[in-house]
């Protein structure tokens, strides 16, 4: 049997977490890739259409857990990419901390985005 | 009954001759994952126009979306978007398939493939995506 090789720590969190978050984004890239480029063409977006989608609160929720989804295995991936190149001490833990803020940055604006796309309307 | 290979560090791209099908998964892997958090964080920013559309001016959103779409640059970039976020899909089931311990044995040819279909759909997407641009 060939040695096996992985970025992660077959016992942590993290790589359990990088697992399931990469099933479900499979499916949700591929779908919002899907919808946004071939049912719905990305030179036809309007806000108005966007906002007919995110008003839908299935639609809307599985967007918000795309996002965060997204955000957590893009970031933890880039994090294990540093690690795999020798980043260690406090170096790592700048770099850990970094990512951390630049993650929580990015859900927080992607849920006011979402929330401004709903336009009011989805309660 | 496991045996050790010393495939060398895939780390050190100046060997990058000596990489096997694997390596170069990996490698490809690395690379549009990178290529994918940084679009991320893009489209995130491009999409904050609908902040102040919601505020009274849905023509900022509309208008910006619309604007970049009318760019040739733009429509052959969401194509490379596309190749990358497709490989990353394909790749991920593969390393999945792996992680598992099925087919182990095959899982250069499943790079192979991986590339292969990657390659059929970006092509048979070119029309669409290209489509009112040129």
């Amino acid at each position: 049997m060939a040695e096996h090789y992985s970025s992660f720590d077959r016992k942590g969190t993290r790589w359990l977490l990088q697992r399931l978050t990469a099933v479900f984004l499979i499916g949700v890239l591929a779908f919002h890739f899907m919808l946004l480029h071939f049912v719905n063409h990305a030179a036809d977006v309007t806000f108005n259409g966007t906002t007919m989608r995110m008003q839908q609160l299935g639609y809307f929720l599985t967007m918000i857990a795309f996002l965060v989804t997204a955000t957590f295995h893009g970031v933890n991936g880039v994090y294990n990419a540093l690690i795999n190149q020798g980043l260690e001490g406090t170096q790592r833990s700048v770099v850990k901390w970094a990512l951390v803020a630049a993650s929580v940055a990015l859900v927080v604006q992607g849920v006011r985005v979402a929330f401004a796309m709903t336009n009011g309307g989805l309660f | 009954m496991s045996q050790s290979y010393d495939r060398g560090l895939v780390e050190d791209f100046g060997r990058w001759r000596d990489f096997s099908a694997g390596m170069w998964a990996w490698v490809f892997h690395k690379f549009t994952g990178w290529v994918l958090i940084g679009y991320l964080f893009t489209h995130i920013a491009v999409l904050s126009t609908a902040i102040p559309a919601a505020g009274g001016d849905p023509s900022i959103y509309t208008g910006t979306l619309q604007g970049l779409e009318e760019l040739l640059v733009v429509r052959f970039l969401e194509v490379g978007l596309l190749a990358v976020a497709v490989f990353h899909i394909l790749n991920g089931i593969r390393l999945l398939f792996v992680d598992l311990g099925v087919g182990l044995t095959a899982q250069d040819k499943s790079f192979y493939a991986s590339l292969v279909l990657t390659g059929a759909i970006v092509i048979a997407s070119v029309p669409t995506f290209l489509a009112g641009a040129i």
